[in-house]
């Protein structure tokens, strides 16, 4: 069993207990465990289930590698599933759940997958759920939604915050282990300005653990004095808990703080996005030890060498009390010392190795009377839940067993594999080094930043350098080089520390347990624990022709779990390569990418959530309207009234109120919303040539043109109303969304085709407020207010003037978009609700009632009035809309003229815009096509023709829509059927688009 | 993520700042021209593994456009100059020249 030892921890504090519970069940730990420390001390091996075969796994690992460890963590607003036990400090009161078993942890029906697992090889999905066709959706797709998944996903709202930090430094060092604070140090001793990232909440790394000296004495005295240092250094900034998540183009950094996971009930945000722009960048991020593969692998018990040692030394905790260790390398042996140091049972080291003699640390462990089996192996792993022994084999044969030994732990070790994500990230290559078994960075092609230069230099275990004293040379030699390529200096009399060496034997590269392991082993040796990937399953991916290792990947799912393959990518490019008969180097690894490690989405997320997720725009006389019924509707980001509703009316009855009130008495809208663009300058009036379809040089001072914009493509981008304001100056109406993107449509082209042109532009949406005055009151309404003159004579349809209205200065422009006598009033912003108050005081009398957003487009339906966005949607060109009048003959250009001669544009098979009358009176669903005779190459009914806009008009008394149809204008009076969604078949027909006033009388009153 | 520099107001700052609009340098065909030109100057773009000439837009900062000289492959940027030229200025094609000795802008143009 897994217990906590008599032995200190490094980073526990005994006098601080902390309870947990884990599945439930009450539990007990120290400040400075982790949760898989915590869990481990409290014998609790078993903590979760693989996500196919559901074997019962327990931890592997003692950082962000681990696999298997995998809990749902917290409750309600703070409940957070596939949370990694080896990176979860422990807190008081945490509450942690497995994962991916029912009904239980201990008996979980799933796991009679793993007798099925003959039939469930690698391609499974693919080679089995494709036939009959319709299995998927009703059986396979329902069956495996139930069984797939690791965590629940979260049900409630995240209570947390979270935050972005914006930071530029000249050296950021990411990692803090020793290599870290070596360069860190270097660096900072140059005068660079430096951040050091380190993701656990603790300095130094592994080496306090593996134990040294440096400078005559103990690693951890050196760890103490460069973190000493480096806090007196202004210009020196280190943060724990902070993991460095990718690397990207041009020294950009994200690093993912910690804040509050440690300690819940601390204020401020829980997790902080760091975007660093490093001008270099330092990867000290260390190694991760290989797993070996054989049978019996993933049973609980069997982890990674330097793990359990992690347990040992820094938690006080032992994993068992008769641990086998087995191994490739010298490095295994510390853990099976450490083990022994610590008065637990080591009965026998494997090693797959035949050493000439002992040294170092191999004949250290045959001093302290440990059994050492040189070229042996693991046949097999015994036990189920729990590891009970082990039987031996030559690492040379098929696995006969020699002997069976009982134990309850394994210690494994098949090599280190330098992390590389960082440096792979942003494009840096890598090398195989065959006298470690490892890809490190081949430093001559390093990621590449803005001038052409490499910007991330290794450092230490990460660059494939793994004994202490090379390790602080080489981090500093890193810094050095760093600093200097800013123009740094070191100071001369700065050198590096000196480690002592130890003698060390080479290790071999073992990538099969024995190394001739029979079929039935292979079955049972895990590369991938997560995703349940065995060497079997990649040697049949390559039986099956998957010869390319992202292939392979993809096929096998091997390194596609949420550890994304730490610990099983080598192993599984080795296997591969062995099917393949080719070495390591020529099939190559999989690409890298951020993060290093899962980052919260929240976190990315940062501040922009809810009601800052995006500024939001309100007009002059937003408040009033919140406080008289308004429903908004978002425009862009404007907030409009979709309507006011009074009462216990109806949004729809208050929508047909407006309308009918409209167009019988006095309605306000709102229309500060509209885009409006000065263009001034001597070219203004050429300008506007190009930019609109129409005339707009030849528009009289005083006069209102309605203009179309197309983009060159010829497809109509935007309309509105342009004013002549003097000689030079013109003002021009866009539609509420498009005010910004028409602005910088013609400063582009007044930029980048005409820049000789001399002409400015200026958007003054937001500088006025504009009401639309609308109804047959609507003369009688400003008459009331009085102080200019608004008759028809004086302000003609089509034209604007400068005066003032009841005291305020005005501009009126007589426009209509309703087909009512109507006047447009703009105000500067700041008069806007004064204006709309005085409106209304004079207005109740006349009947006035504001109106919204709805109410407008039904006003313009019945007229037969185009919307962009509705009856456009960027294929639909101005002929195609009937708006042929509004296209000049005269111009030689404009932009689209010459895409609209293309054929297709000119194509008379073209959909073309119509009204459509229900038979019925009923109204047709948005969107729905008109079908024709026939049927397509798929079968399916050939469309004719598609609904653009559709309502109920109050004033008809029916339901009206325009829509394109195949050869729509010539075939008035014609009935078409358009299924709608609901089953049923709308029957309506073709009509002039204009329903209302065919002849325009009312407007021009 | 790029970093960029706007020669119109002299900032240099991250790409989210800017928007990148494709090929720099294209000549506008209108009314009059063949279907051949006007497929060529409408659709037609390069696409090199190498160095781009690429039009910019100071978005979210002057609002100014301008002209970004970069290797689509190692994401290296020779420079940036003004919107308002037909060609790379001579200083741009040098900075090319010296990063890229096997790059001439006659090959290029052809």
């Amino acid at each position: 069993m897994s217990t906590r030892l008599a032995t200190p921890g490094r980073l526990i504090d005994r006098n601080k207990p902390l309870n947990f519970t884990f599945n439930g069940k009450n539990m007990r730990g120290y400040a400075g465990d982790t949760l898989a420390s915590a869990l481990l001390a409290n014998d609790q091996m078993l903590v979760g289930r693989s996500f196919k075969y559901h074997r019962p796994r327990g931890i592997v690992a003692s950082g962000a590698e681990e696999p298997n460890a995998l809990v749902n963590l917290g409750r309600d607003g703070r409940f957070e599933p596939n949370q990694r036990v080896t990176t979860t400090e422990l807190f008081e009161g945490l509450e942690a759940q497995s994962q991916n078993h029912w009904p239980s942890l201990e008996f979980d029906v799933g796991a009679i997958n793993k007798h099925l697992s003959r039939f469930l090889p690698a391609g499974f999905y693919y080679k089995m759920f494709m036939y009959p066709r319709a299995f998927w959706k009703h059986v396979y797709e329902p069956v495996i939604r139930h069984s797939a998944g690791l965590g629940k996903a979260p049900k409630s709202r995240d209570e947390d915050s979270y935050e972005h930090f914006y930071a530029f430094c000249d050296v950021l060092v990411v990692g803090g282990g020793v290599a870290g604070l070596q360069a860190a140090l270097t660096a900072g001793r140059t005068g660079a300005r430096v951040i050091l990232f380190e993701q656990t909440d603790h300095w130094g790394g592994r080496a306090p653990v593996d134990g040294g000296m440096v400078d005559g004495a103990p690693v951890d005295n050196y760890v103490d004095e460069t973190l000493a240092a480096l806090k007196l250094m202004d210009n020196v900034q280190i943060r724990l808990r902070t993991m460095g998540a990718g690397v990207y183009d041009h020294g950009y950094v994200l690093g993912y703080e910690r804040l509050s996971d440690h300690a819940p009930d601390q204020a401020g945000p829980r997790h902080r996005l760091w975007r660093v722009r490093a001008a270099q960048v330092i990867t000290a991020t260390g190694a991760i030890e290989r797993p070996l593969s054989f049978a019996g692998n993933d049973i609980p018990g069997v982890m990674l060498a330097s793990a359990l040692r992690d347990y040992v030394v820094n938690y006080g905790v032992s994993v068992g009390d008769r641990t086998v260790v087995v191994t490739n390398n010298d490095n295994a042996y510390l853990t099976a010392i450490t083990l022994k140091k610590a008065g637990l049972d080591v009965p026998v080291i494997l090693d797959a190795r035949v050493l000439p003699e002992d040294r170092g640390l191999v004949a250290q462990a045959r001093a302290l009377g440990i059994r050492v089996l040189m070229g042996h192996a693991v046949s097999s792993v015994m036990g189920g839940k729990r590891v009970t022994g082990v039987k031996i084999c030559s690492q040379a044969g098929e696995g006969s067993v020699l002997e069976e030994i009982p134990c309850d732990a394994i210690a494994m070790s098949g090599g280190w594999s330098p992390v590389v994500h960082l440096w792979s990230h942003c494009g840096g290559k890598l090398r195989w080094d065959s006298a470690t078994a490892c890809f490190a960075p081949d430093v001559d092609n390093p990621p590449k930043g803005a001038d052409g230069m490499g910007f991330v230099t290794p450092a230490g275990a990460a660059a494939g350098v793994f004994a202490l004293d090379d390790v602080l040379h080489d981090a500093h030699a890193a810094a050095e080089g760093a600093a200097t390529c800013l123009d740094f200096k070191l100071p001369r009399d700065v050198t590096s520390p000196t480690a002592e060496r130890r003698e060390e034997s080479p290790m071999a590269p073992v990538w099969m347990m024995p190394q001739g392991a029979s079929a039935k082993l292979r079955e049972k040796s895990w590369l991938d624990y997560q995703n349940d990937v065995k060497v079997s399953d990649v040697r049949l991916a390559a039986q099956e022709g998957f010869v390319s290792v992202e292939h392979a990947k993809r096929y096998t799912t091997l390194g596609m779990a949420t550890d994304q393959g730490k610990l099983s990518n080598i192993n599984g490019l080795a296997t591969l390569a062995g099917a393949l008969d080719k070495d390591i180097p020529s099939v190559g690894t999989t690409t890298f990418r951020p993060p290093y490690h899962p980052i919260s989405l929240a976190s990315i997320a940062g501040e922009a959530k809810g009601h800052i997720f995006q500024p939001i725009r309100r007009t002059p006389m937003h408040d009033w309207h919140a406080a008289n019924g308004a429903e908004f509707e978002p425009v862009g980001q404007w907030r409009r009234p979709y309507a006011y509703k009074r009462g216990l009316e109806s949004t729809h009855d208050a929508v047909m109120r407006e309308v009918t009130n409209t167009r019988e008495k006095l309605g306000l809208l709102d229309a500060s919303t509209l885009g409006k663009l000065i263009v001034k300058g001597p070219d203004a009036g050429r300008f506007l040539d190009m930019m609109y379809t129409n005339m707009m040089s030849t528009l009289k001072i005083g006069k209102c043109r309605y203009g179309l914009m197309c983009s060159e493509n010829g497809f109509l981008i935007d309309d509105g109303v342009v004013a002549r304001i003097d000689e030079d100056t013109w003002l021009c109406h866009t539609t509420t969304g498009g005010a910004e993107t028409i602005h910088a449509h013609m400063e582009e082209w007044l930029q980048t085709e005409w820049w000789d042109w001399n002409v400015y532009v200026a958007n003054v949406t937001e500088q006025y407020a504009q009401v639309a005055v609308v109804g047959p009151n609507a003369r009688k309404a400003l008459e009331k207010l009085g102080g200019m003159d608004v008759s028809k004579e004086a302000l003609g349809f089509m034209e604007w003037v400068d005066g003032t209205l009841g005291g305020f200065k005005v501009r009126v422009y007589r426009i209509s978009f309703s087909g009512e006598l109507s006047y447009e009033i703009a105000v500067d912003a700041g008069y806007g609700q004064a204006f709309w108050d005085a409106l209304l005081a004079v207005g109740t009398e006349l009947g006035a009632m504001p109106y919204g957003t709805e109410c407008l487009h039904i006003l313009r339906a019945e007229k037969g009035f185009i919307m962009i966005g509705d009856e456009t949607d960027g294929t639909v060109i101005p002929q195609d809309l009937g708006l042929g009048w509004a296209i000049s003959k005269k111009k030689t250009d404009y932009l689209g003229k010459r895409a609209q001669e293309r054929s297709h544009m000119t194509d008379p098979d073209r959909w073309k815009l119509v009204g459509l009358e229900t038979v019925d009176k009923s109204t047709l669903p948005d969107g729905a096509y008109a079908v024709g005779e026939g049927t397509n190459a798929n079968g399916q009914r050939n469309m004719i023709g598609r609904v653009t806009s559709t309502y109920h008009s109050p004033t008809l008394g029916r339901g009206i829509a325009m829509g394109l149809v195949l050869n729509g204008p010539e075939r008035m009076g014609e009935i078409l059927s358009f299924p709608g969604t609901d089953g049923k078949d709308y029957e309506a027909k073709i009509v002039n688009p204009v329903f209302y006033d065919l002849e325009g009388e009312k407007q021009n009153v | 993520m790029l970093n960029i520099h706007c020669p119109n107001c002299g900032v240099t700052a991250e790409e989210t700042e800017f928007h990148a609009h494709g090929e720099a340098h294209l000549k506008r065909f209108g009314p009059g021209s063949t279907d051949d030109q006007f497929e060529s100057y409408l659709f037609m773009r390069k696409n090199p593994k190498g160095v781009h000439f690429e039009r910019w837009r100071h978005q979210n900062g002057c609002g100014k456009w301008f002209h970004v000289a970069r290797c689509t492959m190692t994401l290296e940027v020779f420079g940036s100059y003004s919107a308002q030229t037909y060609t790379p200025p001579q200083e741009i094609i040098e900075k090319i020249q010296h990063r890229r000795p096997d790059w001439s802008a006659e090959a290029e143009a052809s």
